[in-house]
């Protein structure tokens, strides 16, 4: 049967956007424009549609493919490869921490899972005190997130959390503990549970529905198969970025080179990427601080069997959190952590979970029963948590380097027991920590006891993220960070960054509305000046 | 704690050490081996090695069409990766593929086709909690890859009691 959903990627096609698979090149090629973007997610989308509406030609580069809602039908085995960096298997450099991340036309936004939180306020509080940002007020950025959530539709989710979430609200009731319902970036939402693996209706309000058709429909010109390698640098200026187009299979460079000048350069390639550029450029930085300072909010997980079948791949994936344990210590004196639960499909839940044979079987068969919920580390903070650092392999792709210091390690070492006792609160069975020496407990004085004993050590507890941010933190002048406030980088005066890496420590939230706020912001101060 | 993480690093640099000795002396020949029919990654020495995991690691009884299915989606996420990881498993897979790796490494004495089930178990357990990190790290490769391969496969949706919403396969399938 034919779709009755509108891929919107198809149509912008037919209407005659510019858009260029670089894999198709046969040759190199040169191009000019006012503004190249160097990466299509969160950062990069919203920088896109404000340039180009400003009648800026802009070209938008991304290393993904351009799909669109008729390629996204909810199989894992389909979106991992196509929509993800390293087919979802991206990981740091000692394999500790697995990442999800997006590799596709809207970037992560493509693939996330909508949660959507503006800030926190102590952030920005800690960023004005510690980092000396003085200008980041509450005042300040409230416009800008006002202005985002309505571009986005960003609002709260009406509907019933589906039981997965439930879970995390029964056990914060029974336990006296604070919890709330999120906002989604969606419109017309039809509850399914796969945003995941890219939205199949067009309701998640990604950039690939958004800002970059918006951006295409004013002229721009997106490339795609094509990584950026280097920047021209020119004094203290970059005259344009040399890319790599990819071959047909996405990897492998195909041999064709394209240069992009441009009167201003915008990156936006992730936390992860936009540094490796910087670092493959050999840009000056006075602050050192390129590449450093990486932060992940790393996740541990609990999983707990359910009396009664809640089939926790079903409904919207993350609907209900709990901030009691975020803000319960002082920021530099212990990390704290945010819980919500994951969206359990098949593949991320036999990755994921330890052990392996019929232990690990034994689970699987589980899994309609399957609760399961995480916690996410807010690192950056405690003085002991200086995040991870970006590096280059010999052949120039990035490597993150990712120390799991003493003060994480606390962090999960509460966060296991609280998920226990909220999941044992909320009715389980039993609960699994993910860690490889954990086995399922039955009350929570067993999960407790097991808890004891389980050593802090990598590759044994199951540790992922899917939040990447720093790496090319703003700081206050040249000497404490990479970017002024607005994400201009010190060095180089027609360069400018507008994605998590811009961030001097994690967010403490799942940091969409925040990549999207910052590069609201800094793109229109970028448009004035070009103006 | 500090004793625990002098331990941890030295095993990390004998391993490290170890693993760098190993691969060289595990180094493919000139004549590596072909790659299985229609396969971008995975060759004639893995496609045995993987098929005699996948069982124990599972925790199923596979018919041979069922591990020819789990080798081909190990191929299928490994070619998805970077090349610089897809060295890595290269590495990995040459490792425990080889006679000397698999003896004096997997610790598994019959070749990889003919190893019984609790002997591969065996090994997986053994780097599953293995002292040494990268150890580790090599299982957790087996472990991501394998599962992925068995879980990405709708025929092993049902047994699990997963279905996608009714809508979804009306409107896909």
């Amino acid at each position: 049967m034919t779709s009755p959903i509108h891929d919107t990627s198809l149509e912008g096609l037919a209407r005659g956007w510019r858009v260029t698979d670089a894999s198709t090149l046969k040759a190199n090629q040169n191009l000019e424009c006012d503004v190249v973007i160097v990466g299509s997610g969160a950062g990069g989308g919203m920088a896109a549609e404000s340039l180009a509406r400003r009648g800026l030609s802009v070209v938008l580069i991304e290393e993904g493919g351009l799909l669109g809602a008729s390629r996204f039908k909810m199989v894992e085995a389909l979106a991992y490869p196509e929509l993800y960096q390293e087919s979802a298997g991206r990981q740091t450099a000692d394999k500790a921490i697995t990442i999800l991340q997006g590799r596709t036309v809207g970037g992560s936004t493509t693939v996330n899972w909508t949660s959507s939180f503006r800030t926190p306020a102590t952030t920005l509080a800690w960023w004005r005190d510690a980092h000396g940002l003085a200008g980041l007020t509450d005042a300040e950025m409230a416009p800008w997130f006002a202005q985002v959530e309505a571009r986005l539709a960003i609002d709260t989710w009406a509907m019933p959390p589906n039981p997965n979430n439930s879970v995390l609200e029964k056990g914060c009731a029974a336990l006296g503990l604070s919890s709330a319902r999120m906002r989604r970036n969606v419109k017309g939402c039809w509850n399914l549970g796969y945003c995941g693996m890219g939205c199949p209706t067009n309701a998640k309000q990604s950039m690939l529905v958004t800002t970059i058709p918006a951006a295409l429909d004013a002229g721009a010109h997106l490339l795609t198969r094509a990584r950026a390698e280097r920047l021209l640098l020119q004094g203290r200026r970059v005259a344009g970025v040399i890319l790599a187009a990819l071959g047909a299979d996405g990897i492998r460079p195909s041999g064709q080179t394209l240069t992009v000048r441009a009167r201003e350069v915008v990156l936006a390639a992730g936390a992860i990427g936009t540094p490796a550029i910087l670092l493959r450029s050999g840009a000056a930085d006075a602050s050192a601080q390129t590449g450093k300072r990486t932060f992940l909010h790393p996740v541990v997980l609990s999983g707990a069997v359910m009396n009664e079948e809640i089939r926790p791949w079903q409904g919207a994936p993350q609907t209900v959190y709990s901030d009691e344990f975020l803000h319960r210590w002082p920021l530099a004196e212990r990390v704290g952590y945010k819980l919500e639960v994951p969206p359990i499909h098949p593949v991320l839940l036999g990755t994921t979970l330890t052990g392996f044979g019929s232990a690990h079987r034994g689970q699987m068969r589980q899994m309609p029963n399957l609760n399961v919920m995480l916690a996410l580390t807010r690192d950056g903070f405690h003085p002991e948590s200086t995040g991870g650092q970006v590096k280059l392999r010999g052949d120039g792709s990035p490597l993150l380097d990712y120390p799991l210091t003493a003060p994480l390690w606390d962090a999960f070492r509460h966060a296991w027991l609280t998920m226990a006792e909220l999941q044992f609160a909320a009715g389980a069975q039993s609960v699994l920590t993910v860690h490889e020496d954990a086995a399922p407990a039955r009350t929570l004085a067993e999960a407790h006891a097991q808890l004891q004993a389980l050593p802090d050590e990598v590759l044994r507890a199951r540790v992922v993220s899917a939040h990447v941010m720093g790496g090319a933190a703003m700081g206050k002048d040249e000497q404490s960070g990479v970017v002024d406030a607005h994400g201009r980088h010190w060095q180089y005066d027609n360069l400018t960054v507008v994605d998590g890496s811009v961030f001097p420590t994690s967010i403490g939230a799942n940091p969409q509305v925040s990549v999207y706020a910052f590069a609201a912001r800094s793109t229109d101060a970028l448009g004035k000046r070009l103006a | 704690m500090r004793a625990d993480r002098r331990r941890f690093i030295q095993a990390g640099l004998v391993g490290s050490l170890l693993l760098a000795g190993a691969a060289w002396l595990a180094r493919p020949d000139a004549t590596s081996p072909a790659l299985l029919g229609g396969t971008r990654f995975v060759n004639a020495q893995d496609a045995p090695m993987l098929a005699a995991l996948a069982v124990p690691m599972l925790g199923l009884e596979l018919t041979a069409g069922q591990r020819e299915a789990v080798v081909r989606g190990v191929d299928a996420a490994v070619a998805g990766m970077p090349l610089a990881i897809q060295a890595e498993v290269r590495q990995l897979f040459d490792l425990i593929g080889s006679d000397w790796g698999r003896r004096y490494l997997a610790l598994v004495k019959p070749a990889w086709g003919e190893a019984s089930a609790a002997e591969v178990a065996a090994f997986l357990e053994r780097w599953r909690t293995a002292p040494i990190a990268l150890l580790r790290a090599g299982y957790q490769a087996l472990h991501a890859l394998i599962n992925a391969a068995w879980y990405g496969q709708a025929a092993s949706h049902a047994a699990i009691g997963y279905a996608r919403p009714e809508f979804a396969r009306r409107l896909f399938e």
